[in-house]
């Protein structure tokens, strides 16, 4: 084990990748001589020259397709989009061509497509900067969606996303990206599969989904629940949302009879809302209290500090909510 | 320099006389194929939209047989001429559009969305523009594989005005990908004419301050059409230059079928008919004795039989079974392990997960359940066509396209 940043895990990734097939190609906004908006790709072009590591110009929508194009005659295109909030510029191509050429075309053709790009509130970039959009990528079918929360999972999620022939939305965090932990040396072949859950705490009291970045607030509110109030919380990260792990958090939810469910996203539509519809139509005997959620506001992110602090979730609104489910509120 | 005449009236010379043939052939059976599906969306047989390209059969013709076997073709939703003309098997296109597992896209895209992998026919796309950046993308990866293959990249002039038009060809002249931009210009983007839709109509020139050179040629003249998107493609080929080509064409019908087409006049559209691709061929390869008298009616013949067994061969295809409907979504493997691969799994939604065994309930006696399928999409598109083909026609409009 060596720790690292989730950036660099990230960067392993890509290289180890890269030097495994030919066919993988990176394009993307500043990704070369500029080393990557959050240098991701760090070195990257050093290593493997302009014909591999494609500064693009600021085409979203073009650079999307261009993969797309590129993916269904023979290479393996990993496209970085600066972030998450450019992505919408490019929603024809990842919803209209990436996710569904495959089936539109009979299952002649393959999209062995990756489109990397961070999300997340925090650093005061208002309305048009700081949103998360897993809800709106894990409801389109065609589509696998990850969303590693540690350095180990952001290196073995991304190299499995890479080998796999179907079109991937990987979606960082930019709070993640300077976050240290271990990750496995030595083994370039270390993956870790899509729809398996991760489960980061166990606990019998109380079942916690934590999405993305939410990942480790909900872990941080469940060290405040055993220190600050006897709860034992099991903490689950889904790590993909396409496919899903719902076995496990099914299995966790039979045990602990209580559930809240934490995302930086909007709460209408959610992720959160989906989970908490599927977790009711399949255990519903199970449960002792109405599932709870922790969302982002529903509004557009605002730029002042203290008011976008309390527009997305810290751990005291995940420990409120989870204290709500034993009536203690 | 065969003949004088021949230069003086196109530009340019004829092909050999069977490479003449086949491409009158060829447009003919696009004509042939057209006319039919349009029966047949009156009929009730095919669904959805349905776009013709009667009148533009000059310049699919004109632009496949320009490219090679290994070149890539990528079109639009007016996309059946370019199917059949890469090499696609009209019973094939023709089961598409019929909805039937035989189709090209096994019944999945339909009129909109013909692929056919083996003739290197990319696809034909639905959304206007949609398909540039595929293109481009197509042209990255022959280049990055150090291949010789051209794309061509077919879009009407309604997509000249998308975002991905300026964005495309700016990365193609950037990177210096041999692809040919082809934009078929029918004079409207749907129904909103040329002059009304660009402020720069010669569609040609939009590429030079993004560094693609422009060419024009007439899109009613097969012959031409070739000779341009030749140069075109040799200049892609050879000097890795993308060049915008322009085709000066008309579309006889409307947008599609649902197009009352109030937005033009009938002098209009009858003065250009004059120009029909087709008969202008087959005149000037009669003049120049490439054809002998007689020998368009039987080509002609030919093809209408081939559209004949088209039809036959489509409506014998069987509908996909229920139990494929989710099939190819996903290509399955270690990560997506189940033919349905987000778990959902609660009773009384439909999410398809018992469709295998109702399909075996629902399918009873033999033919019941291709009846009743023909008959929900009847009532599903409120359409009762069979009555009355040519009102049906007429009218046309039961069916808004909001599209392009």
């Amino acid at each position: 084990m060596a720790v690292v940043r989730y950036r660099e895990a990230l960067n392993q990734a890509l290289r180890e990748e890269m030097q495994r097939d030919e066919s993988v190609v990176l394009m993307g906004e500043d990704i070369g001589v500029f080393n990557g908006a959050f240098k991701v790709t760090a070195g990257l072009l050093d290593e493997f020259g302009e014909k591999r590591v494609r500064d693009t110009p600021i085409s979203e929508n073009t650079i999307v397709g261009m993969g797309v194009g590129a993916a269904m005659t023979g290479l393996r295109p990993v496209v970085e989009l600066m972030t998450i909030n450019f992505s919408l510029l490019a929603m024809d191509q990842v919803v209209n061509h990436a996710a569904t050429i495959h089936y539109m075309f009979g299952g002649q053709v393959r999209v062995p497509l990756v489109v990397r790009m961070p999300q997340g509130a925090g650093h005061q970039l208002g309305p048009t900067h700081s949103h998360c959009f897993e809800a709106l990528f894990q409801h389109v079918p065609g589509l696998l969606v990850a969303v590693p929360s540690t350095p180990a999972d952001a290196k073995g999620l991304l190299k499995a996303a890479i080998r796999d022939d179907n079109p991937v939305v990987f979606i960082e965090h930019e709070y993640l990206y300077g976050q240290r932990g271990d990750v496995p040396e030595d083994d370039e072949d270390l993956l870790v599969g899509f729809g398996q859950a991760a489960i980061r705490r166990e606990g019998e009291d109380v079942t916690i989904v934590g999405i993305s970045r939410m990942a480790l607030t909900a872990e941080k509110a469940a060290k405040i629940l055993a220190d600050e109030h006897e709860v034992e919380a099991e903490v689950i990260d889904p790590r993909t949302l396409r496919p899903l792990d719902l076995d496990t958090i099914l299995d966790s939810v039979r045990k602990t009879n209580r559930c809240v469910i934490v995302e930086e996203g909007w709460p209408h539509g959610g992720v959160g809302a989906n989970l908490a519809a599927l977790i009711q139509e399949q255990a519903f005997d199970h449960l002792d209290a109405p599932i709870g959620r922790v969302t982002g506001a529903d509004l557009p992110m605002p730029y002042s500090k203290p008011l976008e602090q309390i527009a997305y979730p810290h751990e005291p609104q995940v420990v409120e909510a989870v204290l709500a489910t034993f009536g203690d509120l | 320099m065969a003949d004088a005449a021949q230069e003086e009236q196109t530009g340019r010379s004829l092909p050999d006389p069977d490479a003449a043939r086949e491409w009158l052939s060829a447009m003919m059976l696009i004509r042939r194929f057209e006319e039919r599906a349009g029966e047949m969306y009156a009929k009730a047989k095919v669904g959805g939209f349905l776009h013709l390209a009667i009148g533009e059969e000059a310049t699919i013709v004109g632009a496949v047989r320009a490219m090679r076997d290994d070149d890539y073709l990528i079109s639009t939703y007016r996309s059946h001429g370019h199917a059949l003309s890469r090499g696609a098997d009209p019973n094939r296109v023709m089961a598409e559009l019929f909805g039937r597992e035989d189709g090209v896209s096994h019944g999945r895209g339909g009129s909109m969305h013909m692929f056919d992998l083996e003739h290197r026919f990319m696809g034909g796309y639905g959304i206007v523009g949609g398909n540039l950046p595929l293109a481009a993308g197509m042209g990255l990866s022959a280049d990055y594989r150090g291949t010789e293959d051209v794309t061509v990249c077919v879009f009407g002039d309604g997509a000249a005005n998308q975002g991905t038009f300026g964005e495309t060809l700016n990365l193609a002249a950037l990177w210096r990908l041999p692809i040919v931009f082809m934009v078929t210009n029918n004079q409207f983007g749907m129904g909103t004419s040329l002059e009304r839709h660009s402020a720069v109509t010669d569609l040609h020139r939009r590429g030079e301050g993004l560094g693609v050179p422009g060419m024009r040629c007439d899109g009613m003249d097969v012959v031409d059409t070739h000779h341009v998107i030749g140069e075109a493609v040799r200049r892609a080929r050879e000097e890795r230059q993308p060049v915008l080509v322009e085709a000066i064409t008309y579309r006889f019908r409307g947008h599609s079928m649902a197009d009352p087409e109030e937005y033009r006049s009938k002098e209009q559209v009858a003065e250009w008919r004059k120009r029909d691709p087709i008969t202008t061929f087959a005149d000037t390869l009669l003049e120049q004795d490439v054809l002998e008298e007689g020998e368009p009616d039987r080509l002609d013949e030919e093809v209408v039989k081939r559209i004949d067994a088209a039809v036959a061969f489509a409506d014998g295809s069987a509908f996909p079974p229920p139990e494929s409907l989710y099939d190819s979504i996903y290509v399955l493997g270690d990560q997506v392990k189940g033919w349905y691969s987000v778990d959902e799994r609660s009773a009384g939604v439909h999410r398809g997960e018992h469709e295998r065994e109702l399909a075996a309930k629902q399918r009873g006696p033999e033919g019941a359940y291709e009846k009743a399928v023909e008959q929900a999409s009847e009532e599903d598109l409120g359409l009762d066509k069979g009555a009355d083909e040519a009102q049906a026609e007429d009218d046309g409009a039961e069916k808004a396209d909001p599209e392009s």
